[in-house]
């Protein structure tokens, strides 16, 4: 996975994956904060239930998506982490009011 | 930005879409000559992909990210400087042109929806990674170099070892170096740079060695080579692993096949125009046979075939971060002209000293575009292949829909879903063009791309609902 | 293979008439051409809501509804078949259709139809108008905002991308010839058959089926017949594939078996541009809440708009042109549901001139009358 470099102290920031407390660099996206935190995929396809993970961190190719305090499908790459997110991954399709 | 109803409105004389060089440079310009002008932008910060960060990396060491980077940072100081507005963390979802209504930007910030008349505006959304379909690309751990390359700069993350980078270009050479600056351990770089390329870039040598790129260039190479194991004339190139990669499997220059342990395998072979916003705004594009990629049709003036509509920078085909700035202030120059406020030997006087940095600029381009040609196939893939991720769709099916009839992207999307899922095609289109150009034994160039319509950024119903409801015609079909 | 080229019956148009109707053809024993336009041809086939919907037919004639009728009871047996040649399921489902009524205004103007059309509608199916309580009671989840809706059993659905492909495929594995990317110019009489010239070449015939879509008026010109068509612009907007929690189908919102939501669709008059506007999908996404709230926080993957091919009264077309015996014409906006129709019943009247009686008075002799 990644790892982080030796840097100046950031500040950070507490948020959950999937219930489990993990912390993150304020300013990383919630795809940065999975990478670092070792998470192995953010969801799985709903067309064959492939693995996929952070792919262009750009917000083109929407393989990033998880579901984000409640609400699914959203680009991990896109967001940045906030005090008491609660991230977690995806299975499949999207379901109605999440 | 707060949840606020959608309404129309007139906030700026001109609005620049994307925050990168040629947006920061366009928007300077203009608002330098006292244009009321409105940057839209999607990150929180500006720099686009190329100074990604540029303002807040918590990367401390100046040499690992280089001089060219710090380049950002004037941009965005003289963009500060200017007067003009930003909106930040504005995703742009719709660019439409109305006979009577003029332009229109539909854009949400935070989730609430906007819709703002501009009276002129200049696209500056940049270039994407393009697509490097092989087996097993949609493998986590598996990612564009580029992407890589934003996770450094805004978050200072590497990869942990084994770590594998794949591809050919400027950019994968960049990140190379960044990483054994940074002390990141390579296990290989695995150079797809077909030996032909050579021979085609030669002739416009002499145009390269002049240019800012062939110093800057050649010590990244050198330096790179030196403390990694460079293997030449990759082919072949598959990742293996059941839910993760585990390893690259590929074909060496000498004929040998090998494969490597890989956590990570970072892809990389040029990048394309992001074509979207532009495409769905109606502007007109044209296959580059140089760049292989569809590039919005802009006159010398950078302006589309929409009316009103400028497009600068790499979404107008790439010539890289330097050119970028030029064509935003060519771009920016062309509209105060269309405005008024400059006239025609004022944009003439203005553009001049400009057109003459960006030849400069572009200088070389055309030797790296022709050695940094992406190999046939690695462009064009092999049956088994996925070509759309969204979708998961096949080469291999792809061809089936082309002996079928089908004859372009538009109807193997029809038949296949290929390029309806949420990328909306950013991530097949160009190959999907590619390969049915390959299947036909036509050029790319009469197969044409896929019809695109906004929204072309996600955006809930709820987002979209949200409107004054005045001057809605009751439309809805009986059935 | 300029101005040799022999078969049976030419069809012009790769959309659903003219597929579903080659691919009848060829299940009759004739050798086919199918002439199809390019990648980017307006084409309704890539634009329909996939409906197959019979509830709101009816105004004005009742051969129209015994046609519907006849085609709807085809579906299960046609898709069934479709599916063994292709392999393609096409997602065909008749769970019953609602039209949801948003406001009093809506639910009154919807009764009105369901009683202008009820003498035509079938006796085992007729239209009913539910109220607010019976809606809610049958379907969860509905919004607040809706006041009623009318309900027929008969309606379902499909997956109408994969009955357009499925044609084709079905077609291609017959033995069926399709030629895409060609402009037919002209047909011309030949002895006692046809010549479609196109660019370069001309191809030969006995028969020629004209399912050209908004390309039909010029055709139908060089015959002496009226012009047919004209086009309706509808726009749809498609959502994220969701997991299945919408097993009704409704007029304007719809989840396909893939998870994906349509809603649409609208109707405009926008002369051949096929783009879509803001305001419209504002109004259908308004919509599409007000009837779901659930649906709110969804997001959009795509819209469209495409063109309708619609005659002046709306009501289908079929005609073997007057002084032009063999040469036939054919539309009708609603190729999804009378796929099976074009397929079975309108094949054999090509291929054996026995024309289902209730087709007779489709003819373009009536838009004549009104010029």
């Amino acid at each position: 996975m990644f790892h982080r470099l030796p840097v100046p102290d950031g500040e950070t920031v507490s948020f959950t994956i999937d219930g489990t407390p993990a912390e993150a660099r304020v300013g990383d996206t919630v795809a940065a904060a999975l990478l670092v935190n070792g998470v192995p995929h953010c969801r799985t396809t709903p067309v064959s239930g492939s693995p996929r993970g952070p792919y262009c961190m750009m917000g083109v190719c929407f393989d990033c998506l998880v579901t984000i305090d409640g609400v699914g499908n959203r680009q991990a790459c896109q967001e940045r982490v906030a005090p008491g997110m609660r991230v977690a991954t995806q299975m499949g399709s999207r379901e109605l009011d999440r | 930005m707060t949840a606020s109803p959608m309404t129309s409105q007139k906030p700026a004389d001109l609005v620049v879409i994307g925050a990168g060089p040629a947006g920061l440079a366009a928007a300077a310009l203009a608002a330098g000559h006292g244009i009321r002008t409105l940057l839209l932008d999607e990150q929180p910060a500006p720099g686009g992909q190329i100074y990604r960060g540029v303002t807040r990396t918590p990367i401390g060491d100046p040499r690992v990210l280089g001089p060219d980077y710090r380049r950002g940072q004037d941009l965005v100081a003289a963009f500060e400087s200017s007067g003009a507005k930003r909106v930040v963390g504005a995703s742009v979802w719709s660019l439409t042109r109305d006979a009577e209504a003029g332009l229109e930007i539909g854009y949400s910030v935070a989730g609430a929806g906007t819709l703002i008349q501009a009276p002129r505006v200049i696209l500056a959304t940049g270039a994407m990674e393009r697509p490097f379909p092989i087996p097993g690309w949609t493998l986590p751990g598996v990612m564009g170099a580029g992407a890589a390359q934003t996770l450094l700069k805004t978050s200072a993350l590497v990869p942990d070892g084994p770590l594998v980078l794949a591809g050919t270009g400027p950019l994968l050479w960049l990140l190379a170096v960044q990483y054994v600056r940074a002390g990141v351990s390579i296990g290989a770089i695995l150079d797809t740079t077909p030996r032909a390329n050579w021979r085609a870039a030669l002739p416009h040598m002499a145009g390269f060695v002049r240019s800012s790129y062939a110093i800057k260039g050649l010590k990244q190479l050198r330096e790179a080579r030196s403390k990694v194991r460079v293997i030449s004339q990759v082919t072949g190139l598959r990742a293996l692993g059941s839910d993760r990669i585990e390893a690259v499997a590929f074909r060496r220059g000498d004929g040998a096949e090998e494969r490597m342990p890989a956590a990570t395998l970072l892809l990389h072979q040029g990048v394309i125009p992001n074509p979207n916003l532009a495409s769905a705004a109606g502007c007109a594009q044209d296959w580059n046979p140089d760049q292989l990629c569809w590039m919005p049709r802009t006159d010398v003036w950078n302006a589309s075939t929409v009316d009103g509509v400028w497009i600068a920078g790499d979404g107008a085909g790439i010539g890289g971060a330097i050119a970028a700035e030029h064509q935003g202030r060519l771009a920016a120059v062309a509209a105060l002209s269309a405005m008024g406020v400059l006239d025609g030997a004022g944009q003439d006087r203005e553009a001049a000293p400009i057109r003459k940095a960006l030849a400069g600029a572009t200088r070389g381009r055309r030797f790296l575009d022709a050695l940094y040609r992406p190999a046939d196939q690695f462009r064009v893939p092999e049956d088994d292949t996925l070509v759309c991720r969204c979708e998961e769709v096949t080469a291999g099916q792809l061809r089936e829909a082309v002996r079928l009839g089908c004859t372009g992207p538009n109807q193997t999307k029809t038949f296949l879903r290929c390029g309806m899922g949420p990328c909306q095609g950013r991530l097949c289109g160009t190959t999907v063009t590619e390969l049915i150009a390959a299947e036909r034994r036509v050029p790319a160039s009469e197969v044409g791309h896929y019809r695109l319509r906004p929204p072309i950024k996600p955006i809930t119903l709820a987002e979209l609902a949200a409107v004054s409801k005045d001057d809605i015609p009751a439309v809805a079909a009986e059935r | 293979m300029s101005g040799t080229s022999e078969q049976d019956v030419i069809v012009v148009g790769g959309g659903l008439i003219g597929i579903a109707s080659a691919l009848g053809l060829r299940q009759l024993g004739l050798s086919v051409l199918l002439l199809d336009e390019g990648d980017v041809a307006h084409r309704a086939a890539r634009g329909n809501f996939g409906l197959v919907w019979l509830q709101s037919k009816g105004g004005g004639s009742g051969d129209y509804v015994r046609w519907t009728r006849r085609s709807i009871d085809h579906w299960p047996d046609f898709s069934r078949e479709l599916t063994e040649l292709t392999g393609i399921d096409l997602g065909y489902r008749r769970p019953g259709g609602y039209h949801l009524c948003l406001s009093d205004t809506e639910f009154a103007s919807r009764s009105a139809l369901v009683d202008r059309i009820a003498p035509n509608q079938p006796d085992d199916a007729k239209t009913v108008m539910l109220d607010a309580a019976e809606v809610r009671r049958r379907i969860d989840g509905v919004g607040e905002g809706v006041v009623g809706a009318s309900y027929n059993e008969l309606d379902g659905d499909c997956n109408s991308l994969a009955l357009f492909r499925a044609l084709h495929e079905g077609f291609n594995r017959l033995g069926g010839r399709y030629k895409p990317s060609v402009r037919v110019d002209a047909v011309e009489r030949d002895g006692g058959a046809y010549r479609v010239r196109t660019g370069e070449d001309s191809f030969g015939a006995s028969k020629v089926v004209f399912a050209a879509g908004l390309g039909l008026n010029r055709f139908a010109g060089q015959v002496g017949m009226p012009e047919i068509v004209r086009p309706q612009r509808g726009q749809i907007i498609v959502t994220e594939r969701l997991r299945p929690f919408l097993s009704m189908v409704f007029s304007q919102i719809r989840q396909l078996p893939n998870g994906t939501v349509l809603i649409g669709d609208t109707k405009e008059d926008a002369g051949f541009d096929n783009g879509t506007t803001s305001i419209i999908m504002r109004e259908l996404a308004e919509r599409a809440v007000k009837t779901l709230p659930h649906l709110a926080n969804v997001n959009i993957v795509r819209a469209w708009g495409a063109l309708r091919v619609l005659t002046h009264d709306g009501l289908p077309c079929y005609e073997e042109a007057p002084d032009w015996p063999g040469v036939f014409f054919a539309t009708s906006h609603s190729a999804v549901t009378l796929a099976p129709g074009h397929a079975r019943e309108f094949a054999r009247w090509v291929a054996f001139g026995e024309a289902p009686p209730d087709l007779l008075g489709f003819s373009s002799a009536r838009f004549r009358a009104a010029a």
